[in-house]
């Protein structure tokens, strides 16, 4: 009986060993950022049901984690909400490619006693709460932008994330470029940073929950999981002083309006972008691709995967909630595509 | 353990060859001793390798900052500048505050249980606290967002500032803000999660307690109370240190359920109600997304901080055990 049993599972073992080897299957192994996972598994689960052969194995371990395990070889690409430094980039023992996928955009979320619309934050108000300079929200950089809303003479209690995160990149970038005072005192944008003032929440879900819990609080999210949990956001100035609410098309149009100044290595901050219709706290998430890959029928898989990704693949950026790329940016990315070797 | 599996594998007579090994492992006895001396010096090697792999690995911060690490308050990724004193401070304080709620409350259920209850409730309930025990961190987490937190904001918190804040000295632990998290909330929860620890440990050692010192006790003219309190209590007290230390080793090292209620901010303030951060939780908060080398080292520093804390912790225990023994109780 043991022995059936045993040759049972040994021919079964084999015929999987078999089966797998027999089409020529791509496995590519890659790693990184959390903020896109949605639609990145989206992509490698339509992607793998077209090219049955293809198959991307994706871990969210984080940006840090992606960037890390990039560096040391162990994945084919990586994933990253920020771009890679230059300190960075020179650790790295070959050249890497930096794809814009997807753009996301960060809102601000509030909870105040007797305030139940919109609010407008403008730049200098947003830079000051989230320094400590602002401290009630009477405050007249907040009132003079919302003459309407009945702003109480409470304290404001700041809400940031206490993990790592590319969405404290993103909003950190953005606070870094409007305000002097925070890229001297706090510095660049940066995953986790000494904050001056407030509590931390783990993730999304943390800082909308104690947002939720917590009197006259401010936070702050990605947009999509504020539309997914039907959670209310604030306006936020852009560059052209206009009160814009966060969307897919403004997030959209801040890539736009960055794509004339786009670098040639795709490595680029779009807060605070000019234009009217610009959500200004938007930016890129990255694919970050080896230039050189020796294995040709990888490096033929993951370029496929791309030129696949900037046109089919962004159809199903809006049913996710995520913003799609603007023409401009796609053009210049499907011509990067044949810089990979 | 190892000590006495180490003395018998040199007593054994020096024989060499496959075969003389082959003979001495005939023997049951050999095998055993042979058996548990490798198991035994797999703990050994395993806690080397860790605190091996984290002196190595925290090196680049470790030449940086030097001893300074231990009390410089500020943790900047920003600026590469990192120390440890928030953490520590947060650590200490959140286990502190757990072990004073949990051991009163811990003890005097395992004195119920042992000593008083019917043994069938006493076996039923402690059946419950041992299923307490195997409950995820996480869903001590969730219970204190939303039980703990809401209750030291809106009526635990208020009542604690307005009864203790006046107090000279004693009223700095009772400062407003008072945001729901912070110190005490991270305390209260850990003292809910280590409970069941105190409780299953200490009845079990308590039950172990020879029904003859009970019955000298009583038949001496004590009242129950008096044999409990004087004579089991003292008979059973090395086993309860060891299940307090226990909870306390818990404490020290969780995670999920502090980093969900502690509000996560690295500062230092006497204020209960203020916001804080443990060493386990900004490890598990910023590992994943940590890109540059200083700042991974110093994080991984962290950890070999925490090692520390709990081995000075644990040898202060086995000294206080020591001490105690000494001092009467069961006779050795």
């Amino acid at each position: 009986m043991r022995k059936t049993l045993f040759l049972v599972s040994l021919l079964l073992s084999l015929a999987a060993v078999a089966w797998t080897q027999s089409g020529g299957t791509v496995l590519l192994n890659a790693a990184g950022a959390t903020f896109p996972y949605p639609i990145y598994s989206k992509w490698f689960d339509v992607y793998h049901q077209k090219h049955s052969n293809i198959q991307i194995n994706y871990q969210s371990i984080g940006s840090g984690g992606g960037i890390r395990q990039l560096l040391a070889g162990t994945v084919d690409f990586g994933a990253s909400d920020g771009p890679m430094s230059d300190e960075q980039l020179g650790q790295a023992k070959f050249k890497i490619l930096h794809f814009p996928t997807v753009l996301g955009a960060v809102v601000p979320t509030y909870n105040i006693a007797g305030v139940s619309g919109e609010l407008n934050f403008t730049q200098k108000a947003l830079a000051g709460i989230f320094l400590g300079t602002i401290k009630k929200w009477n405050d007249p950089e907040i009132a003079s932008a919302n003459s309407g809303a009945k702003l109480p003479a409470e304290d404001i209690v700041v809400i940031h994330r206490s993990d790592g995160s590319g969405t404290s990149y993103i909003w950190t970038d953005f606070l870094a470029k409007i305000s002097g005072d925070w890229k001297s005192k706090v510095g660049n944008a940066a995953t986790s940073v000494n904050w001056p003032v407030g509590l931390g929440g783990k993730g999304n879900e943390g800082v909308s929950g104690l947002v939720k819990q917590t009197p006259n609080s401010i936070g702050y999210i990605e947009l999509i999981y504020a539309v997914q949990n039907n959670i209310a956001y604030g306006k936020v100035q852009n560059a052209a002083g206009k009160f814009v609410k966060a969307d897919l098309a403004g997030v959209t149009a801040a890539a736009a309006a960055s794509a004339k100044t786009l670098p040639e290595d795709f490595r680029v901050s779009i807060t605070n972008a000019p234009g009217p219709n610009v959500y200004p706290i938007s930016s890129f998430t990255w694919l970050l691709i080896p230039a050189q890959i020796q294995d040709s029928s990888k490096r033929d898989a993951i370029k496929g995967f791309l030129a696949w990704m900037l046109t089919d693949g962004q159809n199903y950026n809006e049913g996710l909630t995520y913003a799609r790329l603007p023409k401009e940016v796609i053009e210049k990315e499907t011509k990067a595509i044949s810089l990979i070797q | 353990m190892s000590a006495a599996a180490t003395i018998t594998a040199h007593e054994a007579p020096p024989q060499s060859g496959p075969r003389a090994l082959f003979r001495r492992l005939k023997h049951g006895d050999e095998l055993a001793h042979l058996i548990t001396l490798t198991f035994a010096a797999a703990i050994l090697l395993l806690t080397s390798m860790l605190v091996y792999e984290l002196w190595v690995n925290s090196h680049l911060s470790r030449t940086k900052f030097g001893w300074i690490f231990f009390w410089t308050r500020v943790w900047d990724p920003n600026f590469d500048n990192f120390g440890a004193a928030p953490f520590i401070y947060g650590t200490l304080v959140t286990s502190a505050v757990a072990l004073l709620i949990a051991v009163p409350l811990g003890l005097a259920s395992a004195i119920f249980l042992s000593e008083l209850a019917p043994r069938k409730i006493s076996d039923t309930i402690s059946f419950l606290i041992d299923l307490l025990a195997a409950v995820p961190s996480v869903i001590y987490g969730l219970l204190g967002i939303f039980i703990v937190v809401p209750l030291m904001r809106n009526t635990l918190g208020p009542f604690l500032i307005h009864s203790f804040g006046n107090i000279p000295y004693l009223g700095a632990l009772f400062r407003p803000p008072n945001y729901g998290v912070g110190f005490l909330t991270a305390g209260i929860v850990l003292a809910i999660m280590v409970v069941p620890y105190i409780i299953s440990v200490s009845r079990e050692v308590l039950l172990t307690v020879p029904r003859e010192q009970r019955e000298a006790a009583l038949a001496l003219g004590a009242t129950r109370w008096e044999s409990t309190w004087k004579v089991v209590l003292p008979w059973a007290r090395a086993g309860i240190m060891g299940s307090i230390f226990l909870a306390l080793a818990r404490a020290l090292g969780e995670t999920m359920a502090v980093t969900m209620v502690i509000g996560n901010s690295a500062r230092i303030s006497p204020s209960l109600f203020s916001p804080g951060d443990t060493i386990a939780s900004t490890i598990a908060n910023q590992f994943t997304e940590a890109t540059g080398d200083l700042y991974l080292s110093a994080l991984i520093e962290l950890g070999l901080v925490l090692f520390l804390i709990t081995f000075i912790l644990n040898g202060m225990a086995r000294i206080l055990i020591v001490v105690t023994e000494r001092g009467g109780g069961r006779p050795a």
